[in-house]
């Protein structure tokens, strides 16, 4: 009876869906030509880019500096934790040699791949949050295979990392800000700071998606 | 009925059955491979809506690292079961 109410409300919530899907009203305002437009001013060839590295810079600022707070949160409730931690058991036997040499072997094209698509976000699908999050899977794969050990109470360089994309990306906020308007980035300048914030968002995206696998997954030995 | 027509029909049922499968499964290691299934099939489905940003972003966040972080506490509860 239970399993039957759930499916008709389900039915009815598709059926509205499809009928609101149907009569969608029309973008009122046609941001696509108004991107297309605007291309050749931004500085890089690909309108997604284009869109959050510069028309919309201080939606994508917002987000790493979200990302960055939630990791911020989870070391000081990890820290807390991590002061009554017990003694690690060696679990270093329990994985595979093969899985180990194929992380060995994956890391380095992992990198490579976040690399092309940091570069290619300029002008093809790509950008700095899927080169991000490609960084991000080598470290995880690195620590599932036990050949990176999970992060217990970060040093300055690890926190300068975490925090560097945003710093960066907030320098060039707060230069621009000088200049004239919020992220407004000069002409000739515009793909070299793209670049240059683009960099700095994939090491430190890289670090906290990491960040937040590897602080949370201090289990390892505990048992109880 | 055109062969990218079919293809997309094709998507769209697997997506309902891995996420059907996903939810339904007893075993939590299996529900989170079709979890992962679910995740890559997503992002075939935004390629085919020719938006392969999004794709390749839940490609990489979506299967990839969220279901290493299921898989990874997956292994946590074993191991506290033991």
């Amino acid at each position: 009876m239970k399993r039957l109410l759930v499916v008709l409300g389900a039915v009815c919530l598709i059926v509205l869906l499809l009928g609101a899907m149907h009569d969608l009203a029309p973008a009122s305002v046609e941001l696509h030509a108004a991107v297309a437009a605007n291309l050749t001013a931004s500085g890089v060839e690909h309108p997604v880019t284009a869109v959050l590295l510069n028309f919309r810079g201080y939606d994508t600022l917002l987000e790493i500096a979200v990302l960055l707070l939630a990791l911020i949160v989870i070391l000081a409730i990890g820290r807390e934790e991590a002061s009554n931690a017990e003694a690690t058991v060696d679990v270093r036997l329990l994985v595979s040699p093969v899985l180990q040499t194929l992380a060995k072997l994956a890391t380095p094209l992992m990198i490579m791949v976040a690399f092309y698509l940091l570069w290619a976000g300029s002008f093809r699908p790509g950008g700095a949050f899927q080169a991000g999050a490609v960084l991000a899977a080598a470290a995880v794969l690195l620590h599932l295979a036990e050949l990176l050990p999970s992060w217990q109470s970060p040093g300055a360089r690890l926190r300068l990392g975490l925090a560097g994309g945003f710093l960066i990306f907030l320098a060039v906020g707060a230069g621009s800000l000088m200049q004239g308007a919020l992220l407004e980035y000069p002409l000739e300048q515009a793909g070299a700071l793209i670049l240059l914030i683009e960099s700095g968002l994939t090491i430190s995206l890289g670090l906290i998606l990491a960040g937040l696998f590897l602080l949370l997954s201090r289990d390892d030995g505990e048992t109880s | 009925m055109s062969l990218e027509f079919a293809f997309d029909l094709l998507l769209v049922l697997t997506m309902v059955w891995s996420a059907w499968r996903s939810l339904s499964a007893t075993r939590l290691d299996r529900a989170i491979v079709m979890f992962i299934v679910f995740g890559l099939l997503m992002a075939l489905a935004w390629a085919r809506l020719s938006a392969p940003d999004i794709g390749l972003a839940e490609a990489a966040i979506g299967a990839g690292l969220t279901g290493a972080l299921l898989l990874d506490a997956y292994g946590a509860l074993q191991r506290r079961e033991i």
